[in-house]
């Protein structure tokens, strides 16, 4: 059997969910999913429209909101009491930061950031290693339960098998302990909104470390102007505050999809991928030949963005 | 305040990666190693409150590396930017061990150190598990919080910014002892000064060994060059013409350089 943690936030079920519930189904074998909460009944409904033998909700006062304490006891307590062979959730931050604790505590192996499963026993997971730069074929090793999370974006979520029926919803009872949560956590917060929408850019110039100095922004902006593009940048370029944080893409920034992304001396981190990978065509310049970004591109040229961008923004006048 | 920063030596971000003989590892024979980038923003959060918590005397920074010798290298680093002691956990399989083996070996180094916090990196710029934190404050018993972006010490202990995903955030407050995974790019870096070289080599780097009897729960079966998901057209030449060439692409074949969305 293979166990789905499904996310869920107020009673709205993580999209990433249904992407982990697609991962599961391609293993083949009987699927449950479990949602962790407290009164979560819209999220409960919603996975229960999957394609599985049931749906577990585990509902204690003590998971109303998240804490890596009260998860941890809940869902090493179910996966103890459902025995699965394989646990499968998405990899998204508070899959980061609960199921190494469940995997320890239980002392079984965690595959993280996984973006193709293989079923068998055990099952042989891909993904990448050395900043993406090669891609690894991983086993756990030992006795089931063995557990894997998936990278956002590897599997559809709409590619999930929906039942033809509601599947069976069955309440599993925890033991949470107050005195074992130690974390006290204060309501989830944004910063202030966001000036910049990307996301309606139709072309983008998006610098990265290879950009090397603040001083050189100003190159990124000159052809940025001459495309008629929006300026953005990958997240170490935000992080040393040479761009404000509205001009991030990547899954701690903004999502985009414009007809033309330049990527400027990014290197392709899987972290800005997700971000810019849905865009029509993308230019990658960088002078790494290894640089995972030429993976994805459309149009490459491995050389230096200093010597290429003044070359561009000249060849553009021209027309 | 007693801090211990776990760091990895990991092989240089920029270098050429190439597959060894056994298909399930690098060649690194002869590559370059460094400190892992994401533990140096750990090991810079580490000086920061040890600082702020009064400096020398009041509070200590101990670097934690586990892995082979050459990993002394990161522990140099570490001492020279301001740590004040070092633990190197000695053992060459740790080179390529998985999130399990590193994570219980750094708590069989750290369990009697008595330490109020632990630090380390989000991830590892290697096989970037982004386990060995958590795995090390379950096996120590440690209350854990990820992907921290600012920390405050406070009279119960700390209080934490950590980063939720689109933007969103969460303090959460919790006592010590604990760890903390810290995020990337949190703080700016300091550099060794040569007189925080010089300083550095009269520090102690205690060796302990690895224990033994780790087994992995992970294993690599095979290391590749990822497929190409694309066909990628190389534009190659002089900058002039590599820029000529592309900018016709674009507004010819591609046609993505008129109107609007």
């Amino acid at each position: 059997m293979i166990l789905v943690i499904a996310e869920q936030k107020d009673g709205a079920i993580n999209r990433a969910s249904w992407e982990a519930v697609a991962a599961a189904q391609t293993l083949g074998g009987p699927i449950r999913i479990a949602v962790i909460g407290s009164g979560a009944t819209a999220a409960i409904g919603e996975m229960a429209g999957a394609k599985a033998e049931g749906v577990l909700t585990v509902d204690h006062a003590a998971l109303a909101s998240y804490t890596a304490d009260a998860y941890t006891h809940a869902i090493a307590e179910l996966v103890t009491a459902q025995a699965p062979d394989v646990v499968v959730a998405a990899h998204t931050y508070q899959a980061r930061d609960v199921m190494p604790r469940v995997a320890a505590r239980l002392d079984r192996p965690l595959v993280t950031d996984v973006v193709g499963i293989q079923a068998g026993s055990p099952p042989v997971c891909v993904r990448p290693m050395f900043q993406a730069k090669l891609v690894a074929e991983v086993v756990p090793v030992g006795p089931a339960p063995h557990f894997v999370t998936v990278q956002i974006g590897a599997f559809r979520a709409d590619s999930a098998a929906r039942g033809d029926s509601p599947a069976p919803v069955t309440t599993v009872d925890v033991t949470v302990p107050a005195d074992a949560i130690r974390q006290k956590p204060e309501p989830p917060f944004r910063e202030a909104k966001q000036a910049v929408d990307l996301t309606q850019a139709p072309r983008i110039v998006s610098v990265g470390r290879g950009i090397k100095g603040e001083e050189h922004i100003q190159l990124a902006r000159d052809l940025a102007a001459s495309l008629g593009a929006e300026l953005a940048a990958s997240r170490p370029i935000i992080d040393a505050g040479w761009l404000p944080s509205d001009r991030q893409v990547g899954s701690s920034g903004q999502t985009v999809a414009p007809k033309l992304y330049l990527a400027l001396g990014i290197s392709g981190a899987i972290q800005h991928v997700v971000g810019m990978k849905g865009a029509r065509t993308i230019v990658a310049i960088n002078k790494d030949p290894d640089a995972p970004i030429f993976e994805i591109a459309d149009y490459g040229i491995v050389g230096d963005l200093f010597e290429i961008v003044p070359a561009m923004i000249a060849e553009l006048k021209k027309a | 305040m007693k801090i211990a920063v776990c760091l990895k030596h990991v092989v240089t971000r920029d270098a050429a990666v190439r597959v060894d003989e056994t298909r399930t590892w690098i060649r690194d024979r002869d590559a370059s190693f460094e400190l892992n980038e994401p533990d140096a923003y750990a090991l810079e959060e580490a000086l920061r409150l040890k600082e702020k918590q009064g400096g020398a005397g009041t509070s200590e920074v101990i670097a934690v590396s586990a892995g082979p010798a050459r990993v002394t290298q990161a522990l140099r680093e570490a001492l020279a930017r301001g740590a004040d002691r070092a633990i190197h956990v000695n053992g060459d399989a740790l080179a390529r061990a998985d999130a399990s083996v590193v994570g219980k070996a750094l708590a069989a180094a750290l369990k009697d150190e008595g330490v109020d916090l632990v630090l380390t990196g989000l991830q590892s710029d290697d096989q970037g598990f982004a386990q060995v934190g958590v795995i090390l404050a379950e096996a120590l018993g440690l209350s854990h919080a990820t992907i921290v972006m600012e920390v405050q010490v406070t009279a119960d202990g700390l209080r934490v910014r950590r980063e939720l995903e689109g933007g969103w955030f969460q303090w959460v407050a919790m006592p010590l002892p604990a760890l903390l995974t810290i995020q990337s790019g949190i703080n700016q870096l300091r550099y060794a000064t040569l007189k925080g070289i010089m300083a550095a080599k009269k520090k102690e780097i205690r060796v302990v060994e690895a224990p033994a009897g780790l087994t992995p729960l992970v294993e690599i079966r095979s290391l590749a060059v990822p497929a190409k998901q694309k066909q990628t057209r190389l534009i190659t030449g002089t900058a002039p013409d590599a820029a000529r060439e592309l900018v016709r692409a674009l507004r010819e074949d591609a046609r993505v350089l008129e109107g609007g969305a």
